[in-house]
């Protein structure tokens, strides 16, 4: 999957024949901010794959219940100090429950990373599918792709995600459904730059080269266009990415999105809102990993999308001369 | 100029069709019995029988179509049995669940929702426009990095987590607010200010770091442009150049963006309304999800939908008064 170049930055996922991959990925590694990110995002997957490895060695599973470890009589807060952190429970407990917060954040993970990703690849499909279509469909095709590409860019996402979450029976697996709301409901954005990279591609030489030697429509995008998609592609898979893990976040926050007792950081601050003063722990420690996730994509992502900006790296070594980079000017980045 | 309003209604009236029409099949055509769902748990088979007849569910799909667009815009009559209801148009139909009129409840909840979103989109607006200006003379200095990366952390944190934060710090530790609980402006305007500022400040600090991107990207973009070199090489002062010639054709993107904004926010503030106990739009949406108030849910996301499309015409208008040379067409 294209998307795991992000997490991993390992040279082999990139085997698209991409111009300067290579080029792509030292410039990358050159960013210390995205370098560090990339370090952080691998910790977590790897907290996220070992989960049930970690809680084996801790010796806890994320759904028993210590009514032991919480004091009763304050209406179930954690005994000791930190949330009630022991050589036992690592992070301390929950509180109410006495489940091992670590081991919750741990399973928290998994549902946030595959739930994003998993979103992720259903929005690169449906909008570079939708984007290629738009851009060699004929005249009807085009101005009607482009016209639901245009709703679906403005219409508020959150509200769609969360009225489809009524009518989908209550047994379907919670973040199945949620990978398929957002996933459905958000490849706008996608869809309008792999149409607009698509026009662009079509204008130069190799393109018409390959139309001019009468290769089918299908075969142009796959031979021809999709390489050179995959650079755009990708950089923008890594600005979708902690979006999702946000909204996914946000829908549990809101108990429309995982289910109890699936583990995940959005319910967990929703139920820590009444606990904040009691145990301020299990506030931060939840909001903390989603901070710390969302962040490390939003910079290794804002890293990649320099790094296959051209205009960037040329800006790079002009250096830091203030005067001169002002008045050079190159376009906007953001 | 009437030629580009007259087809932009049109084509806004006709996305709103597309979207009435997909809404409606998802939430009435979907898996489920509607009447059962819109009636709620606690329905005996007459309510339900009469939920049924009510909404026409017998008719075929595009008869109950037509009622439902009929009640948007010219009202509907319902038959409880014993009397006759008249539900004035713009008519969504009947919260079986709370016994009110659908538009009657979305009426309710709006002062909330709007209060919310003028005050935030105000903070977000002069914060963000500020140090996206700022990190965009100060290009290549300390100022911009910590700009950069205090709005990179700004776009990275979710409003509850920051919504989260202010609560504890605020009204938690140093007690200088109290917990936020929404007063109507009507009410007591003083008191409807103070317990505005937290959610304001949440939602607005959050949607700053969005403009500040934007507008650090326009403002270096058109500091580069022909006219401004121009000016710089006839020898005008650098803060004249940034006040009366930059600047405003860097902040119409901005412009455009808020008003756009503004309008998903009617309804799209979910997370700031629910996080801070606010009656608004949002909230009522969770709410009518979680207890699967069908009407509820249509009528928001049709009300958020109708908001959107006009919002994003009026950002077309507006940014073509902030940047004279776009022309409408």
């Amino acid at each position: 999957m294209t998307t795991e170049l992000l997490i991993t930055a390992e040279p082999e996922a990139g085997t698209a024949p991409a111009s300067g991959t290579r080029q792509v990925l030292r410039r990358l590694r050159a960013r210390k901010s995205a370098l560090a990110a990339a370090a952080v995002l691998g910790l977590l997957v790897l907290l996220a794959l070992a989960a049930p490895l970690l809680a084996a060695i801790e010796g806890q599973d994320p759904n028993t219940y210590h009514d032991a470890l919480v004091d009763s009589a304050r209406g179930g807060v954690p005994f000791g100090d930190f949330g009630g952190v022991s050589a036992e429970h690592w992070l301390g407990v929950e509180p109410g429950t006495g489940r091992d917060l670590f081991v919750r954040l741990a399973y928290g993970a998994r549902v946030s990373l595959l739930v994003a990703l998993g979103a992720t690849a259903v929005q690169i499909l449906i909008g570079v599918g939708v984007g290629l279509a738009a851009a060699l469909g004929n005249r009807l095709v085009e101005s009607l792709l482009t016209h639901v590409t245009d709703v679906m860019v403005a219409m508020p996402l959150l509200v769609f995600a969360i009225a489809l979450m009524a009518v989908v029976p209550a047994d379907f697996p919670r973040p199945v459904l949620l990978v398929i709301a957002i996933g459905l409901l958000a490849w706008g954005g996608m869809a309008r730059l792999v149409r607009a990279q698509t026009l662009s591609l079509m204008k130069l030489d190799f393109v018409s080269a390959a139309r001019l030697t009468g290769g089918s429509t299908w075969r142009l995008a796959r031979r021809e266009l999709l390489p050179s998609l995959a650079a755009p592609v990708i950089t923008y898979a890594a600005v979708l990415l902690p979006t999702n893990i946000v909204l996914e976040a946000s829908m549990s926050f809101l108990g429309v999105g995982v289910k109890p007792p699936t583990p995940s950081w959005g319910h967990m601050l929703s139920t820590a809102t009444t606990w904040f003063r009691a145990d301020p722990m299990y506030v931060l420690l939840p909001a903390l990993m989603l901070f710390v996730t969302t962040l490390a994509f939003t910079v290794l992502g804002d890293g990649v999308r320099a790094a296959l900006d051209p205009r960037e790296a040329s800006r790079l070594r002009v250096g830091r001369n203030r005067r001169k980079a002002r008045t050079s000017g190159a376009g906007g980045t953001a | 100029m009437t030629g580009y309003f007259l087809r932009r209604a049109a084509g806004a009236l006709a996305v709103l069709l597309v979207l009435s029409v997909v809404v409606y099949a998802t939430f009435y055509i979907a898996p489920g019995d509607p009447a059962r769902l819109a009636c709620g748990p606690r329905c005996n088979p007459e309510q339900i029988a009469q939920v049924r007849a009510q909404l026409s569910l017998g008719d075929p799909v595009y008869v109950q179509y037509w009622h439902f667009l009929q009640g948007i815009f010219a009202g509907h009559d319902y038959s409880t049995g014993t009397a006759v209801l008249h539900c004035d148009a713009p008519c969504f139909g009947l919260s079986y669940q709370n016994n009110q009129q659908v538009t009657d409840m979305l009426i309710e909840r709006l002062p909330a929702t709007a209060s919310l979103a003028v005050g935030a989109m105000a903070v977000a607006l002069l914060l963000g426009t500020a140090t996206g200006l700022l990190s965009a003379l100060r290009r290549g200095g300390i100022t911009e990095r910590v700009l950069t990366w205090l709005t990179l952390a700004g776009t990275a944190t979710p409003v509850f987590i920051s919504g989260l934060g202010l609560l504890m710090l605020f009204c938690a530790y140093l007690a200088w607010l109290p917990f936020p609980a929404y007063v109507p402006l009507t009410e007591d305007p003083e008191q409807w200010a103070w317990n505005m500022l937290l959610p304001w400040a949440a939602l607005g600090l959050l949607e700053s770091a969005k403009y500040a991107r934007l507008m650090r990207s326009s403002t270096l973009e058109t500091l580069a442009e022909d006219h401004i070199r121009t000016f710089r090489a006839y020898g005008v002062a650098e803060r004249k150049l940034v006040t009366r010639h930059a600047l405003r054709g860097a902040v119409a993107p901005v412009v455009a963006l808020s008003a756009a904004d503004f309008g998903s926010m009617f309804g799209g503030a979910v997370l700031t309304e629910m996080m801070f106990g606010l009656p608004g739009i949002g909230a009522l949406l969770v709410h009518a999800t979680t207890t699967l108030d069908l009407p509820v849910v249509v009528a928001v996301v049709m009300v958020t939908g109708t908001a959107v499309v006009i919002a994003n015409i009026v950002a077309d208008v507006l940014y073509a008064a902030a940047d004279r040379r776009v022309a409408l067409r």
